[in-house]
């Protein structure tokens, strides 16, 4: 199994995801450059935290146009899981992988504070068992706020793509969303930091189990995917 | 006066005469000019005299305070040649370097940005951070983690509240997109900063022993680089801006004040460290900061023992028609000068294209010990290099003790029949207390910083000391780090003010489990030239070094910032001290909160007596007098060990120490643990043996060299014992409990505060004063 963490310029959390994989699960995990424009083998493609290209234009919105982006449509496309965090759930967004948007917090500051998580119960592709009914897991963002329309909203619920819901809401998201997929189960983003919920000294170690249960989505069928 | 002139600037507006006038607007006093021309055999261009005007501010030649800043001890007397060496002394580069075993090494500097703050305090505190972040990596080193000190007026006053949101939104802003964490601080509300507030930012940074760079330019004929941003009109004479007492005309200065671009600043970061890895391709690197180009020309030109041209034509500028004066003291931030090993430009090249950034090559190094700067094919400045640095003016200076002394010091509440505390006295005075915003819950700003980023951060904002776990290789260490300054005792007794925050940093990180290492210290003073200020200045100096030397830490950096004043008046004498210290096992890192029910409480030190420039004298009676409390190094050491020891032991669950607020506050305070904990806890404390003194002192009095420790019970009497042994004055005053009530029996009439409810005034206390409208 193998691990790629994209590297965009402004990426500041792409360490922290390189850890939780290859520290935190003792996975073979690797960097993939912004300008690369394949992203080699791979079983799960991270999209890390930080502030790609300086959050210049709105979070996420230049980005999604690294070459290495069309690379990673391709890999979604066919199947692959991919998983962004804070940073990277606002380019999955921004790239039309995941559905919505993120904005501005309701208070309109950045909140950086350890938060209580509602678990979506089990479905198609998401077995949770791993984490309970709530996992406690650290925020860090001044933008995730998430929003979609009246359409979407409906479609998320009805799938059951709304995964994780704050307990109590930092940053004025739409019916408490922290953590979403994709329709298809095999494209995931929360704003929420596993990657800073793994050593014995974090405030929780949930990171972990989050880690597993996406790992845990990709279908047995899918076998090793290379774009 | 023998030398040629130079030829004429290209910028006509640069051939003007120097005018006496002219010479005064620079911050130059005459006898200054006159060694201007003395260094030159001629009269300096304009461009020159803005470029001795810059460097020979105080703040980058220290004019004022070099003399005194040589009482520092800069080397640790009990280091081993595996661990607590230093590597870089202070003074020597742009951070200090101290070595923490296998290899490995950690950098570290505090620096101010006071005067940019106060007039723009959104980019004057962002572009505080960026800075020191430069300092850092510029010594080869990764930056792992920030911390800031402030200092501002009260927050009753809108504009305080205006400064205070734009600072803290100003370091969230730069700290959280550079991806550093902001893992600790301290702050500080008080009228004497209303109108000059203090944003002083530190920056740690880790490297291997191999991986130290220096600012040195050698080896003539090696190729100059300017990389980074480009150069605009921004920030044109910070320096000499910072060397000025702010005054209602400041704000015609805001072109003094930069403009931070943190993405630019990471990115730097990564190509620099990535240029630094590569062996042998880096002669010498220095960062622009105060003074920009000049500076790190000069500087660089100086400590080789040689000498730099450089050619503004390949400068990178952001803007047409810059003239050389613009250019040469540009304070735009970003920017990095690097010496490279002559033959191998393509490979710094190469790294700064991956990157999307600059890499111009502007000049060489020469053998001339000059700094020779041309523009369109025109020497425009040819300075001799050390004129600019080494042979800076120096001055000893008069202190003189301020006249207020006398008459605070002879203060007492029995000569000012000061009424004693009742019972409902006392329950009003610790909610009172704990709702200000000095000893307030800081959550309002720490939430706001990204305290997380780097998944190393293990005590979390809000306890004695930040801890962080730096990642050697495969090796992880454990350090912890904390500021302190309380300014109010420095105005009161400068000596022992600095005294103080020395033992009370040291008393910090004990607190949290760790062995202090080493101290950065920032000079916030009033304008120099007064004699009062200078005393203030000299004392706190002499007690700083006094109380490094006691404990063996030495000062491996700092900053110094005078002309901290506003119409008002000067600040409080406010040295900000920040000391790293290193926790041998994970096992010991120790928070303020007590963890369960049944744990012992033992105050060790003594029972509080003392009044004197305490909060509560200020909040309660609204007098800022009295001596600051007594220190005695020799009782404070005894406590350290004594404390550190029992902590190794296993035996202590929580440790905190008595500072603003006293006793009840730092009792308070330990039972204010994460709010997910188990259910409310309380506590009963008898204060029965300490009945006969005054009730106000010893609830309230901040006396130093105190501590409250929870222990696991069946422990209590070996901690006593062991107190008994080291000499150490302890009482067990009490007990955790799950009540959710805090008692204090044997003081006549029971006292008793509901936890939650004194929790609410404390975390909240900020937050609400923050939702009244601040000035725009």
């Amino acid at each position: 199994m193998t691990i790629a963490v994209l590297q965009f310029p402004g990426s500041n959390c792409d360490q922290d995801a390189f850890h939780l994989f290859a520290s935190g699960l003792r996975l073979p995990t690797r960097y993939v450059w912004h300008k690369d424009t394949a992203l080699g083998e791979a079983d799960l493609v991270v999209v890390p935290g930080g502030f790609s290209y300086g959050d210049y234009l709105r979070c996420g919105a230049i980005a999604r146009f690294s070459p290495v982006m069309r690379a990673v449509q391709d890999y979604a496309a066919a199947g692959g899981l991919v998983f962004g965090i804070c940073n990277g759930f606002q380019i999955l967004c921004e790239a039309g992988l995941l559905p919505g948007a993120l904005v501005r917090n309701g208070c309109l500051e950045y909140r950086c504070l350890t938060c209580t998580l509602a678990v979506a119960p089990a479905g198609p592709g998401w077995n949770p068992t791993v984490l309970g009914a709530q996992v406690r897991l650290p925020i860090g963002h001044g933008e995730g706020n998430y929003r979609i329309d009246e359409a979407g909203r409906t479609r998320l619920e009805a799938n059951g793509q709304v995964l994780l819901r704050y307990t109590e809401n930092p940053n004025g998201s739409l019916d408490d969303i922290a953590g979403i997929r994709n329709e298809r189960g095999n494209v995931f983003g929360m704003m929420p930091h596993p990657d800073r919920a793994f050593e014995r000294f974090h405030p929780s170690q949930d990171g972990l189990a989050i880690a597993r249960a996406v790992l845990a989505a990709k279908s047995p069928a899918a076998g090793k995917q290379s774009a | 006066m023998n030398t040629p002139a130079l030829p004429p600037n290209p910028d006509p507006l640069l051939n003007q005469a120097i005018t006496p006038e002219l010479v005064k607007k620079h911050g130059l006093l005459p006898d200054e000019f006159a060694r201007v021309q003395q260094h030159l055999g001629r009269t300096p261009t304009l461009t020159e005299l803005g470029i001795f005007s810059v460097m020979w501010s105080e703040h980058c030649s220290y004019k004022n305070t070099r003399p005194l800043l040589k009482g520092f001890p800069t080397e640790k007397k009990g280091a081993t040649a595996q661990f607590g060496r230093v590597l870089v002394k202070a003074g020597e580069e742009n951070a200090g370097i101290i070595d923490v075993g296998d290899g490995w090494a950690i950098a570290f500097k505090i620096e101010s940005h006071n005067h940019p703050s106060a007039i723009e305090p959104f980019e004057g505190a962002a572009t505080g951070v960026g800075g020191i972040i430069r300092d850092i990596f510029t010594m080869g080193a990764r930056p792992v983690l920030l911390t800031n000190s402030l200092r501002f007026g009260e927050l009753e006053s809108p504009a305080t509240r205006r400064l205070l949101r734009g600072v803290v939104a100003g370091i969230a802003h730069y700290g959280n997109c550079v991806g550093v964490p902001t893992a600790g601080g301290d702050v500080y509300f008080d009228r004497s900063y209303e109108g000059n507030p203090l944003v002083n930012a530190l920056c740690l940074g880790t490297l291997r022993h191999d991986q130290i760079r220096r600012g040195k330019a050698t080896g003539v004929g090696n190729p100059v680089y300017y990389v980074g941003a480009a150069t605009g009109r921004d920030g044109l004479g910070g320096a000499a801006f910072a060397s000025k007492e702010l005054s209602a005309e400041s704000k015609a200065d805001r072109p003094a004040v930069q403009k931070g671009d943190p993405f630019m600043e990471k990115l730097l970061i990564e190509a620099c460290l990535e240029m630094m890895a590569v062996p042998g391709l880096v002669v010498g690197i220095q960062d622009m900061g105060a003074a920009g180009l000049t500076c790190s020309t000069c500087e660089t030109a100086s400590r080789g023992g040689a000498g730099i041209e450089i050619e503004l034509d390949r400068v990178p500028q952001r803007e047409t028609g810059m003239n050389s004066y613009e250019i040469m003291l540009s304070e735009s931030q970003e920017r990095m000068l690097v010496i490279v090993q002559r033959g191998r430009e393509r490979e710094i090249e190469e790294v700064f294209a991956k990157w999307d950034l600059h890499a111009a090559h502007i000049g060489s190094v020469t053998e001339t010990g000059r700094m020779v700067v041309t523009q369109h094919g025109v020497t425009v400045a040819d300075i001799p290099a050390p004129a600019l640095t080494d042979e800076a003016p120096i001055y000893q200076r008069e202190g003189k003790p301020p006249a207020y002394l006398a008459t605070t010091r002879a203060w007492t509440p029995a000569g000012a029949k000061l009424p004693d505390l009742d019972a409902a006295g006392a329950e009003s005075a610790l909610r009172r207390l704990l709702a200000h915003p000095t000893i307030a819950s800081k959550r309002w700003l720490y939430r706001q910083y990204d305290h997380m980023v780097q998944h190393g951060t293990v005590v979390l904002p809000g306890s004695d000391a930040g801890v962080v776990r730096l990642r050697l290789g495969d090796k992880e260490k454990f350090i912890a780090i904390s500021n302190d300054c309380n300014g109010r005792y420095c105005y009161l007794n400068p000596h022992r003010g600095a005294l103080i925050a020395m033992v009370e940093c040291l008393r910090n990180l004990v607190c949290a489990g760790a062995t202090p290492l080493a101290m950065t210290d920032n000079l916030n003073f009033g304008n120099p030239y007064k004699p009062e200020n200078f005393y203030q200045l000299q004392e706190c100096v002499r007690g700083l070094a006094e109380a490094c030397r006691f404990f063996d830490v030495p000062v491996v950096g700092g900053n110094v910032s005078l002309y901290n004043e506003s119409p008002e008046g000067a600040i409080d004498p406010t040295p900000t001290v920040s000391v790293v210290g290193f926790i041998e096992e994970e096992a010991h890192i120790t928070r303020q909160f007590a963890r369960g029910a049944g744990e012992r409480l033992i105050l060790l030190g003594g029972a509080p007596h003392e009044l004197g420039g305490s909060q509560f004298l200020g909040l309660i009676h609204g007098l800022k007098t009295g001596d600051a409390p007594a220190v005695d190094l020799a009782a404070e050491l005894r406590l350290q060990q004594l404390l550190l020891a029992q902590i190794k032991l296993g035996r202590v669950r929580a440790a905190h120490d008595l500072s603003e607020g006293g006793l009840m506050v730092t009792a308070s305070e330990m039972l204010f643990g994460p709010a997910d904990g188990a259910a409310q806890l309380g506590a009963t404390l008898d204060l029965s043996a300490f009945a006969s003194g005054r009730r106000d002192a010893l609830l309230f009095g901040e006396s130093q060299g105190r501590v409250i420790v929870a222990v696991v019970a069946d422990t209590a009497a070996s901690v006593l014992a062991a107190a008994a042994a080291a000499g150490v004055p302890a009482h067990a005053v009490g007990e955790v409990t799950d009540g959710g009530r805090l008692e204090v029996v044997g003081l006549g009439a029971v006292l008793a505060w509901p936890v939650a409810e004194l929790r609410r005034g404390w975390e909240t206390s900020i937050e609400v004063a923050m939702q009244r409208p601040g000035l725009s």
